[in-house]
């Protein structure tokens, strides 16, 4: 009865909505999978997916974009679960938690690059401080093309501190909507603190979990400034060619090659999370 | 009052002119263009009661945030109309200016340029003949040769000379101890700044030398302009030569001593500054903050010498309106404007480009500009000195053509490849740029017959 009395208006109401994501998302989408499989004379051909393969940059930027997707969601995670129960937990002040936890939001990737540049470069912040606490005699060379790894390092710690409360404030909304009774009756059983984070809070957890784990592996795909502020040209990902293809070599096919490649991989781990932690009803709020 | 004297830029410019228009290959019958009305310069400076409306400014010029950020609040400050001026990378650059020739209507009035990116909107007809603004600006005493290549090889004025600049080396001077024994900073070679970083390093354990190897340094440019000219003679006839191996295994060589943190500078005048590097190579417009910020702990000197000669690459900017320009008249305005003594001395000291005019600016060299002008004078000047020009006629493909030589420091430096291997698989990447615009050799190359051809 409810459903007919509706009738057409959420259909009507959900249309604008589907046309802003048909103009805006799908067709450019679909434009730059055909722009890749295209060339300059727009002849349907592999030629600019082979560039890509065989281009020197290729591998290196696949490689550090898979080590970083791999360092930062695993950290990151536990720092905002850990973050999200602290200011969950309602303790004295933890309005101020959140508020202190999400201000990285408010600074765009580039400008955080930019602050971590000032803290790792030779004679930055760390260095500073290092020698000034006598632990290190010269600086060390922390960006150095020479140790790709110690760059990676300093991207997932920008990284990290950047885009961590994205997932906190995911997961904190995730934890407000879990029914208290649940927590109540788990305690009238005489849970530990610890069994109720495992048995009932992360179960209930598992929608938001699934949201912000596929948002975060999507963002790292497409991390893109903090690897140019900090890496230079010592490393490289994947959207950083797709960009140097786009802009400074002028060459559409390829960047929309690597634009392919990106949605790819964003798609098949999407679909992955997807599969590997389902959700069942009774976890839906 | 003495002119040469109170403005030693002349110099420096008058000489960068004279190699810039010896090598363009475009030479044509010079007409030189006596009689100036010096009542229409005169309206601009005025202001007067001219509407100009609004000008669309594209560049690729001036492009980093700071430069175009000094152009839009200084250089453009005392514009009578209103200019928006609007920086992009090449490839940006190339596919606007274009898409508006082609359909005939846009925003743009007034392209900024070099002169190698003019010459292919030329080659395509989509610049306005400017004659008329040369004549009017005739008294300001434009360098001559400068207006020759503006004329692109036609008896047409294509585009209007803008600024100029050009590479230079500059150290801290910390450093000057631990100059090789015998060696003359004024008439270095490149073996010997291997040989002085290396006794850098051995004395502080540092490395000290530096390159704009980062995302948004100019490292092609030294390939281009100073390592292979230097070491070949040559750039695109040479690449895979066993000179050019030679000037890599050099490179190699003395990556030991550069700074490792090198691959990400965009500007050399920041690890100057904060001491990070105490030599280093890069554009004058990117050395000089460190320059004028530490003039008496900092020195500029000319562009070593490799086996062939002392490279360098003069830099010639200039302005020019496309055909389909939305106000042609605001256009010729602001060109006006930007060539005044007054706005080419607030260039100079804002971006540090220096002027193409002989008439006077008002004000003094601040030291920085004087020791960078020195430099290029001493390097112009050299004996075994060795013009390259900027590409010329490589269109949509500057982009490209960087990226080779780029790849080539990636995987021989970087990677450690070996140099020969990796110069003969990039030199089909080099050739297809070159066929796709089938761009002619350009100088130092032997002039070509037809598409330049790799070697």
């Amino acid at each position: 009865m409810r459903a007919r009395r509706l009738g057409w208006a959420p259909y009507a109401l959900l249309l604008p909505s589907l046309a802003f994501l048909l103009v805006f998302f799908a067709t450019p989408m679909f434009q730059a999978f055909v722009l890749g499989l295209q060339d300059r004379t727009g002849e349907w051909t592999l030629a600019s997916v082979q560039r890509m393969l065989n281009d020197a940059n290729f591998m290196r930027a696949l490689t550090t974009t898979v080590w970083l997707v791999v360092l930062i969601v695993p950290i990151q995670f536990v720092l905002a679960m850990s973050m999200a129960l602290v200011v969950n937990a309602r303790l004295k002040g933890s309005g101020l938690w959140l508020y202190v936890y999400a201000l990285p939001l408010g600074i765009s990737e580039l400008a955080a690059g930019i602050v971590w540049v000032s803290i790792f470069t030779q004679t930055g912040w760390l260095n500073s401080i290092l020698e000034g606490l006598g632990l290190i005699e010269r600086p060390i060379i922390w960006q150095s093309s020479e140790t790709p790894w110690l760059i990676l390092i300093t991207v997932v710690l920008a990284e990290a501190w950047r885009a961590t409360s994205i997932i906190m404030i995911i997961l904190v909304a995730g934890l407000q909507s879990i029914p208290p009774e649940y927590l109540e009756a788990a305690d009238v059983y005489g849970a530990t603190t610890w069994q109720k984070v495992r048995h009932v809070v992360l179960p209930m957890l598992r929608p938001s979990l699934q949201v912000a784990l596929i948002l975060r592996t999507i963002l790292a795909f497409q991390v893109f400034a903090t690897v140019i502020a900090l890496g230079g040209t010592g490393v490289t990902v994947l959207a950083e060619e797709a960009q140097r293809w786009a802009t400074d070599i002028d060459n559409d096919h390829v960047a929309a090659a690597y634009a392919g490649l990106i949605l790819t991989l964003s798609i098949v781990s999407t679909v992955l999370f997807l599969w590997l932690l389902p959700t069942r009803e009774e976890q839906q709020p | 009052m003495p002119t040469t004297q109170a403005m030693p830029w002349r110099r420096a410019s008058g000489l960068l002119a004279a190699v810039a228009l010896a090598l363009a290959a475009c030479t044509g019958e010079t007409s030189p263009t006596p009689g100036a009305s010096a009542a229409a310069s005169a309206a601009v400076t005025d202001g007067g009661p001219v509407d100009i409306g609004q000008v669309v400014m594209l560049s690729s010029q001036l492009v980093p945030v700071e430069e175009a950020e000094k152009m839009r609040s200084q250089i453009l400050a005392d514009f009578a109309g209103e200019v928006e001026f609007i920086g992009a990378e090449s490839g940006p650059f190339n596919d606007r200016v274009r898409a508006e020739g082609e359909t005939g209507s846009g925003d743009v009035s007034v392209i900024g340029g070099l002169h190698g990116e003019f010459a292919s909107f030329a080659a395509d007809g989509l610049l306005m003949d400017l004659s008329d603004v040369a004549d009017e600006l005739a008294d300001l005493g434009i360098n001559e040769q400068y207006l020759e290549l503006g004329k692109l090889g036609t008896d047409q004025q294509l585009y209007i000379p803008w600024m100029q600049a050009t590479y230079v080396m500059a150290a801290r001077s910390e450093a000057m101890e631990y100059l090789p024994d015998g060696a003359d900073i004024d008439a270095l070679t490149w073996e010997q700044v291997t040989e002085w970083g290396a006794n850098i390093e051995e004395a502080t354990g540092e490395r000290k030398l530096g390159f704009p190897a980062g995302e948004d340094g100019l490292w092609h440019r030294f390939f281009q302009g100073y390592g292979y000219p230097a070491f070949t003679g040559a750039l695109n006839t040479a690449f895979a030569s066993d000179d050019a191996v030679a000037m890599w295994d050099w490179l190699a060589d003395t990556w030991q001593y550069v700074n490792p943190q090198s691959t990400t500078y965009g500007f050399m005048q920041e690890p100057l500054q904060s001491g990070e590097v105490w030599v280093a190579w890069d554009h004058t417009a990117r050395l000089i903050e460190a320059l004028r910020s530490q003039p008496d702990d900092m020195v500029a000197f000319p562009a070593p010498a490799g086996p062939s000669g002392r490279a360098f690459m003069p830099v010639v900017a200039g302005l020019a309106i496309p055909n389909s320009a939305e106000n042609p008249d605001g256009a010729k305005e602001l060109i006006k404007y930007l060539l005044q003594p007054q706005t080419q001395a607030t260039t100079l000291s804002a971006v540090s480009f220096f002027p193409v005019i002989t008439a006077e600016l008002p004000g003094d060299l601040e030291p920085g500009q004087q020791a960078e002008e020195a430099a290029v004078t001493t390097m112009t000047n050299a004996s075994d000195a060795l013009p390259s020009l900027l590409p010329i006629g490589l269109g949509d493909q500057g982009g490209a053509y960087n990226q080779v030589f780029r790849d080539a420091f990636q995987q021989i430096i970087l990677d450690g490849q070996d140099a020969a291997t990796v110069l003969d698989s990039l030199a089909g990447n080099l050739q297809e740029v070159l066929d796709t615009v089938e761009a002619a050799c350009w100088p130092p190359d032997p002039e070509s017959d037809g598409t330049c051809q790799v070697q």
